[in-house]
């Protein structure tokens, strides 16, 4: 891809900008320029407002792939997603910070912003967004070391109270 | 001084490697490394994270606790020495990506590990003088140490995003100073992939000298003692130094214990005192008195006389992770995954 069409394409892969129609506020990503719910298209015209998706969402379907596409040679295997997000629109991307085996349709994410791809050693690199469990999910406790303490609840200090 | 922290966030990826697991490849007595050093695990990051994807994470995670509208941000800078292009700025892409370009002014800050607190300063120079509503100053490293050598025991990943400014502030700077000297501990020249340093020589004239030297003077000017603070959070390279530091001016175990995550993250470099703070603030109630002191080779220290306000009570830190999320979780790696995940395999053909 051209690092003019990716430049073109930063408010939707960084910020997760789309569009929504003020008619019947039916959010769309990509953005569209008139509203296909409309049953007259007519009436969305000069209604349609950029609307930035929150990015929190659940996974609808998935798959693992070990087939790496291009620059996503370090992470196979991975996940890759159809994600619903809280607004509507269904997105494709990346899960990460899972194993394929903690993958679940339902499964609570978010946007997060990685590295997409790097053109070679000398080229530009991309960024933009992709998706992780959402807090509750990862919940994968450290391999605590023996010479450790367990972990002790740790109350706010009220030194001056 | 009327400008103060507004909110923050931190940061730190997912994986995590112990000194033991390292040394068992470089047959050295790893576990023995990490207890010297005091560092139990480092944090790893995964190959699509570096110094840009941290500090839009820790920023956006700041911006939402505090209901900040990016657009507001008059300022901002990310200090680092991991910045992952050599000429284009960090700051610009993580402008772009919290929303908030394009009237701001953006730069990148480097100064070895104090680079991030060098940022605070400028912004509060800024938000004092009125001359911009938000200043957003980040610390943020993804760095390396040379196979084998000992940095690479701690050399970690993380950051956090502090957003300075005169409405709502949770957290007051009473003062802050600086102790500023040309000391050659450390460095790493254009090209280099890994940083060299001084040994030995990196203690005494460089890093005690340093803070000890900026925390007295601060502590002089503000007419204060160790007594008058209930946290104290020192630049951490390992998890000794500050031990020895603080043991030193006179500061107990307990105003260090929030203030100290290097032994269950490593090493964060730009980002090391500040998740520190961030972690003495998750935990933090009103009027709490704050000592932070951050050092960067080359060589300098930074120190912050805070006081916690009121405010820091109706502070919403529900989104994104507290520290200590990060100190208790993560993935163990192999030196192999580690290796591969750093770029530290040849792939051929380069
Ligand atoms: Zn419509």
């Amino acid at each position: 891809m051209s690092i003019a069409r990716f430049w073109r394409e930063t408010p939707r892969r960084y910020n997760l900008g789309g569009s929504k129609c003020t008619n019947c506020n039916t959010v769309y990503f990509p953005p569209r320029s008139v509203c296909p719910e409309c049953t007259h298209h007519r009436q969305s015209i000069e209604k349609m407002v950029p609307f930035q998706l929150s990015g929190e969402g659940e996974v609808l379907s998935y798959t693992v792939v070990h087939e790496p596409a291009e620059g996503f040679e370090m992470l196979v295997p991975y996940v890759l997603a159809l994600v619903r997000t809280t607004e509507g629109p269904v997105l494709t991307g990346q899960v990460v910070d899972i194993e394929p085996e903690g993958i679940r349709i339902g499964l609570k994410v978010r946007a997060t912003f990685r590295k997409l791809r790097e053109e070679g050693k000398a080229g530009v690199i991309h960024y933009g967004y992709k998706f992780a469990p959402a807090e509750e999910a990862d919940t994968t406790p450290v391999a605590r070391s023996p010479a450790e303490p367990a972990p002790e609840p740790r109350e706010p200090t009220r030194a001056r109270a | 001084m009327q400008a103060g922290i507004v909110s923050y966030g931190a940061y730190v990826p997912r994986y995590r490697i112990s000194p033991g697991e390292i040394g068992r490849v470089w047959g050295t007595d790893g576990e023995a490394m990490g207890q010297g050093l005091n560092v139990l695990r480092k944090s790893v990051p995964s190959p699509d994270e570096d110094t840009i994807t941290i500090s839009t994470e820790s920023l956006r995670t700041a911006l939402v606790r505090g209901a900040i509208d990016p657009q507001q941000i008059g300022a901002l800078y990310v200090g680092s020495e991991s910045h992952p292009y050599a000429v284009k700025p960090t700051a610009t892409v993580v402008a772009q990506a919290v929303g908030a370009t394009p009237n701001l002014t953006a730069a990148d800050f480097e100064f070895a590990c104090k680079a991030g607190t060098a940022a605070i300063q400028t912004c509060l120079g800024l938000v004092g003088a009125e001359m911009i509503r938000y200043g957003v100053a980040i610390g943020t490293d993804t760095s390396q140490g040379a196979p084998g050598d000992a940095l690479e025991y701690s050399a970690s990943a993380g950051g956090a995003a502090f957003v300075i400014g005169r409405e709502h502030v949770i957290c007051r700077v009473l003062r802050t100073l600086s102790y500023t000297t040309d000391t050659p501990d450390f460095w790493r020249r254009e090209g280099q992939k890994y940083p060299s340093h001084g040994g030995r020589f990196t203690g005494e004239p460089a890093y005690f000298r340093h803070v000890s030297e900026a925390a007295r003077a601060i502590m002089e000017a503000s007419g204060t003692t160790p007594k008058d603070y209930q946290h104290v959070v020192f630049h951490q390279p390992n998890g000794k130094f500050p031990q020895r530091v603080g043991k030193t001016l006179g500061f107990t175990e307990a105003q260090m214990r929030y203030g100290l995550v290097t032994p269950y993250i490593g090493n964060t470099y730009s980002g090391a005192a500040l998740i520190g703070l961030a972690n003495v603030l998750d935990h933090a109630g009103p009027k709490e008195r704050i000592l932070v002191v951050g050092y960067g080779s080359g060589a300098g220290s930074d120190a912050f006389d805070l006081e916690t306000t009121d405010e820091i009570a109706k502070f919403d830190r529900s989104f994104g992770r507290p520290v200590q999320y990060y100190l208790d979780h993560g993935v163990a790696l192999s030196y192999a995954v580690y290796a591969k995940f750093r770029g530290k395999i040849h792939m051929g053909g380069e």
